[in-house]
């Protein structure tokens, strides 16, 4: 190289300008206020005005009116089915997703993109048709119903059909949010633990499990929520039989009907509550283990 | 290294003789396609016990999948791999009893530098497996042996790309492999660690004794670091033996030309004499070789000469020095540019017309 390179003359800048943004993406000060904003009014107008609603509206006569809408047989017995329903329809949908997703993103298999396609649809099925399925297939009426009420088993209007809806509701969250994880991550681990001589399930257990760790609580979590939320499908197979087929969304939309405003937003401010403890929770984990989420995450 | 071996090609196959005692694994006639695309065809080769051998091939010439069958990480269609006499074709990945390095080094992020590196004992069945104490001793002797002995503690993320890789390898050896195959072990580490990394593994190796098979596209690292050298290409063995004897005698121009820069030439031969533009050459060809031919020769294999004695006529087109050699690129008057090698310091002006003699060469019959 010639050690004769050209001195630089130095380029005289224009003063910058201070109302300036600080980058060629970012918009004026004005328009950036105005979009912010919007988003505010939005927010306030369409969420936590009605979320203060409900709290308002359930302590408008006071503690003790508050109390009395949970300490009513009708409304424990609510809370028992949506409890049962969750400590049913979690597990096996955390189950099925882990086995989905592990099937999907370690394996070629005929028929793979078949699976996720399916795995999807209750995401892009109306809730009510899903209640409606299980009507036509288990009802009394439906395809397995004569043989059904021939064996004494019953589905639709009780708590098995509640079940069913709800599984089939928060079938994807898992197995979505654990897919393109365990795919990113690839197979490299699970071989590397073993050709060091473990067996498939200590691989999965001691490698895989605590990759994944971190997505898996994040999905069980909007799962959860999903699941304790549902109103649609449930409320097709519920039949709204008040303590025995009632979980907390209908018996809120039962109470509502009958005017019971106090009871009705009251027992609603505990499916609220249930949503903020949630979001906190579902945010903490985002922050502190972005990365562990994030390939799935990014898909939502 | 053992100079004394005979060189093995693929026209040696067939072979089906009792595995010998210092054979460590046999793969006998291996083919293997994924989807339609054939990746091994019909491969046999020898692994020596206690030796370092590379599996060298451009992408795609299946030396990966080889390795992988041999682990068995991945199944052959037809073939057989032996290890010691026992037939493993069948056998589960955990119970070969190999270790297994791979090229992005695949430590498991949640561990420990000492959990990962006793992952493999800790993951025996209770009854074999070692008191926890032994255990430790073991971790800390490898740590020694990669020379990371305060990193017990830290986590991969906290690790450079080659003290991972150093992991990896301890990882491996701490389940005391019949066989440690290593996958592209430093493709994915710059040029100077790479360069240490290399020796550092010899090392290790001469070492611990531990028969090694390692997969490489990069001749240097194959040439520099391996007892015997199997070069493969399109899922074919091409050759097998000692870095020595595969530069010196390649059995194939594919050989030839992967081993390094080549210089075809178009050239005649009559009953093996090579000639060039009329000039007869110091190559030999086999007997009986007549006809057109195309002869092969290194860079340093052309001399500048006297446009009388030389066999090719060119310009210079231009020239460069690196380490100590020179590089001069001669367009030829007929035909392609040739890159020639010499020594010489003097400084050849572009557009100097030329004369080449061949000095060596190979030929092969086709």
């Amino acid at each position: 190289m010639s050690s004769a390179s050209a001195v630089v003359p130095p380029i005289k800048s224009p003063p910058i300008q201070s109302d300036r943004a600080a980058s060629v993406v970012t918009e004026g000060r004005i328009v950036r206020w105005l979009l912010i904003g919007v988003a505010i009014v939005f927010l306030a107008l369409f969420l936590v005005l009605p979320l203060v609603t409900v709290f308002v509206q359930a302590f408008a006569k006071g503690w003790a009116a508050y109390l009395a809408a949970f300490t009513e047989a009708d409304a424990r017995s609510a809370v028992r089915l949506t409890l049962i329903t969750a400590a049913i329809a979690v597990p096996f949908n955390l189950v099925f997703g882990v086995a989905a997703a592990w099937a999907i993103a370690k394996f070629e298999f005929r028929g793979k993109n078949l699976l996720v396609t399916l795995i999807d649809l209750p995401f892009s099925v109306s809730p009510v048709v899903s209640g409606l399925i299980y009507v036509l297939v288990f009802g009394a009426q439906g395809l397995l119903g004569p043989w059904l009420i021939a064996q004494d088993v019953q589905i639709i209007f009780a708590i098995p059909g509640i079940v069913l809806a709800t599984i089939f509701v928060t079938f994807p969250f898992v197995a979505r949010q654990l897919i393109p994880l365990m795919q990113e991550q690839g197979t490299a681990e699970e071989e590397a633990a073993l050709t060091l001589g473990a067996s498939g399930w200590h691989a999965f257990r001691t490698v895989t499990l605590p990759n994944i760790r971190w997505g898996l609580l994040y999905s069980v979590l909007l799962c959860n929520a999903r699941a304790m939320g549902e109103f649609g499908a449930v409320s097709v197979v519920s039949g709204h039989i008040r303590g025995l087929t009632n979980t907390l969304p209908l018996h809120v939309e039962i109470l509502y009907n009958e005017y019971n405003f106090v009871a009705a937003f009251a027992v609603a401010s505990l499916l609220a509550g249930l949503a903020l403890v949630t979001l906190v929770v579902k945010s903490l984990l985002e922050w502190r283990y972005a990365d562990d989420i994030a390939a799935g995450a990014r898909r939502h | 290294m053992n100079g004394a071996t005979p060189t093995t090609s693929r026209r040696a196959h067939g072979v089906t003789n009792p595995i010998g005692s210092s054979t460590a694994i046999r793969v006998e006639g291996l083919s293997k396609t994924f989807d339609t695309a054939a990746v091994l065809h019909d491969l046999s080769l020898d692994v020596r016990a206690g030796e370092l051998l590379a599996l060298l091939g451009p992408s795609g010439s299946g030396k990966t999948t080889l390795l992988r069958i041999i682990a068995g990480l991945d199944f052959p269609d037809r073939g057989r791999i032996i290890f010691g006499g026992d037939d493993a074709t069948q056998v589960p990945v955990q119970e070969r009893a190999v270790g297994f390095v791979f090229q992005h080094y695949a430590l498991f992020k949640h561990m420990s530098v000492a959990e990962n590196i006793a992952y493999g004992l800790n993951a025996r069945k209770r009854s074999d497996r070692p008191a926890r104490a032994e255990i430790r001793r073991r971790v800390g002797d490898l740590l020694d042996l990669i020379k990371l002995s305060g990193f017990a503690d830290r986590y991969p993320s906290q690790l450079s790309g080659g003290q991972r890789q150093r992991i990896a390898l301890a990882r491996a050896l701490a389940v005391e492999p019949r066989v440690l195959l290593l996958d592209e072990p430093f493709g994915a580490l710059d040029a100077q660690v790479r360069k240490d990394l290399r020796r550092w593994l010899r090392e290790i190796h001469d070492r611990t004794g531990q028969t090694t098979i390692f997969v490489t596209h990069d001749q240097d690292e194959a040439l520099e670091l391996s007892d015997r050298v199997a070069v493969l290409d399109k899922g074919r063995l091409e050759q097998v033996g000692t870095p020595d004897e595969v530069q010196e005698n390649p059995v194939s121009a594919t050989v030839l030309k992967f081993l390094g820069d080549t210089i075809e030439v178009e050239a005649i031969a009559q009953d093996g004499q090579v000639s060039v533009d009329g000039k007869l050459t110091p190559v030999v060809g086999k007997r009986g070789l007549t006809g057109p031919v195309k002869l092969y020769a290194r860079p340093w294999q052309l001399q500048f000469a006297e446009s009388s004695e030389a066999h090719l006529h060119g310009t210079v087109r231009s020239s460069y020095r690196t380490q100590g050699r020179q590089r001069i690129e001669v367009d030829r008057t007929e035909g392609k540019t040739v890159v020639v090698e010499a020594s010489d310091t003097a400084r050849l002006a572009a557009g100097l017309p030329v004369g080449l003699r061949i000095v060596g060469g190979y030929v092969f019959a086709e």
